[in-house]
């Protein structure tokens, strides 16, 4: 995600949001999801995660992105999955990289957070944990997350402060059934001493399926925007810079960095413009070609195509482009949408015309809408959800 | 936090610079904060930062004309701010 902190300094040379649009020699930061294994099944999963992909990453070849990290300077780096704390080398990487000057988050489930992984996070420097949790009660929670899994991350949650690890983040994806939660979500982070993070939901992976059901509505944005502003305490990952279409910025960068300034590293090691575009057209390379993601990040058609001056297509004519982007790209082709269309939130309404042409599979332009490129979905285990869900696909092993 | 010419400042330990550019991107691995230094002279001033020389000095030895000091002051208070920078 993009950084929390900008500092404004004496008369720069060129606006800062430029210089990350063209693009970075390196990223500031990535995703890494580590293992696409995981014992929950959540319906808005952004990787459709589940199984264990055979040919993840050995600790070696992660040791060798470290490397490559540590070379770069890229600072820190966001651990995830799948649940991370299923590799048995989670701890070695995690030391490993904390070891070569690039630092941890990493976010977990909390399922296998016990007394003594708590403690033994606790005594590390340069980590920090994010545990997911989406919704304040149970009820909410549990019909995204699975039966349990709000048990599971208060548990998690109590370890941490029982070890004195600090302040953590606990980190929940706005949808329509906790929006209204979100005052008791951070009262709940603060009574164990974290910080509350909230972050976009995206219709990628399985929450291809459950996004239109599960997405804030028109006022509840309107509601979310106003919880937002002012808010400094409350970290977003610059994750809703469309609604800054409303009228006042909210604070970060308000752009998409994809392929500018951060990137994905999935399991296998495939390099993706985004964490929220699991899908072939935005595969830049694997960490595991020759060069690795140094050659991928400098020398990619995809990544030279991102940084280029988008086309403000359709909202050429809105006012309010400069305040949101256009929004964000993987919303938009995971709803059929083009890349120059208003995002499908747009707050100004301006996409509500496109979204009712786009039905059974077909897009608003007439092309079928994407399907994410894997699924890692577990067999015969159901997907939390109270909607019934059309079959998943699976493309890959 | 306001930083004056007569100030002796480092680089916080656990800082590190990435060069850009624009200037420079500085990462705390301590509180996680990451800041860009958006300006290559404001880059230099900070690694001018010994412990030994005053702000000022530091301002003399990159040349920062005495018109600019003022915004270079404000930008170093932020960065003291945020624990990038600390009394020596």
């Amino acid at each position: 995600m993009p950084p929390e902190v900008v500092h404004q300094p004496p008369a720069a040379t060129r606006p800062l949001v430029d210089e990350f649009r063209l693009g970075l020699d390196a990223p500031i930061c990535l995703t890494w999801e580590l293992t696409y294994a995981c014992n929950l099944s959540c319906s808005h999963c952004l990787s459709s995660s589940g199984r264990r992909d055979p040919r993840e990453l050995s600790t070696e070849e992660c040791f060798a992105v470290v490397d490559e990290l540590q070379r770069l300077q890229v600072f820190y780096v966001n651990l995830g999955g799948g649940e991370p704390m299923l590799r048995p080398d989670f701890f070695p990487i995690v030391e490993y990289a904390i070891d070569h000057q690039v630092g941890v988050k990493f976010s977990t489930n909390g399922t296998f957070l016990d007394r003594d992984a708590a403690r033994r996070l606790a005594a590390m420097d340069y980590l920090d944990v994010q545990i997911s949790l989406d919704g304040a009660t149970a009820a909410v929670n549990d019909a995204v997350r699975g039966a349990g899994a709000h048990r599971a991350s208060l548990q998690a949650m109590e370890h941490l402060a029982d070890a004195g690890f600090g302040a953590f983040k606990v980190s929940v994806v706005v949808t329509r059934e906790n929006v209204d939660e979100l005052d008791d979500l951070r009262a709940l982070a603060e009574s164990f001493g974290a910080q509350l993070r909230v972050t976009r939901l995206r219709p990628s992976g399985r929450g291809a399926d459950t996004w239109d059901r599960l997405r804030p509505t028109q006022a509840q944005q309107r509601q979310l925007y106003a919880w937002l502003l002012g808010r400094d305490d409350v970290l977003t990952g610059d994750s809703f810079f469309h609604l800054s279409a409303f009228g006042e910025a909210l604070p970060g960068l308000n752009l998409c960095g994809a392929g500018r300034v951060v990137f994905l590293i999935d399991t296998v090691g495939e390099v993706y413009a985004c964490p929220f575009v699991i899908h072939d057209e935005f595969l830049a390379g694997n960490v595991r070609d020759p060069g690795g993601f140094t050659d991928v990040w400098r020398s990619s058609e995809l990544f030279a195509s991102l940084r280029e001056p988008g086309s403000e297509g359709a909202c050429t004519s809105c006012g309010s482009y400069d305040a949101c982007q256009g929004g964000c790209m993987a919303s938009k082709f995971f709803v059929g949408l083009d890349l120059d269309d208003p995002d499908p939130e747009c707050v100004l309404g301006n996409a509500e015309e496109l979204l009712d042409r786009v039905g059974a599979g077909v897009g608003a332009h007439g092309a079928p809408v994407p399907r994410p490129t894997a699924d890692h979905s577990r067999p015969g285990v159901a997907v939390p959800s109270p909607v019934t869900l059309r079959p998943t696909r699976r493309t890959r092993p | 936090m306001v930083v004056r010419t007569e100030d002796r400042l480092v680089l916080h330990p656990d800082v590190a610079l990435r060069p850009e550019r624009f200037g420079a991107l500085a990462y705390h691995f301590g509180n996680r904060r990451l800041s860009f230094l958006k300006h290559p002279d404001l880059v230099a001033v900070v690694e001018a930062l010994d412990g030994e020389r005053t702000v000022g000095e530091a301002f003399d030895r990159v040349g920062v004309a005495e018109s600019r000091r003022p915004a270079f002051l404000t930008a170093l208070g932020t960065l003291s701010a945020s624990e990038m920078v600390r009394a020596a």
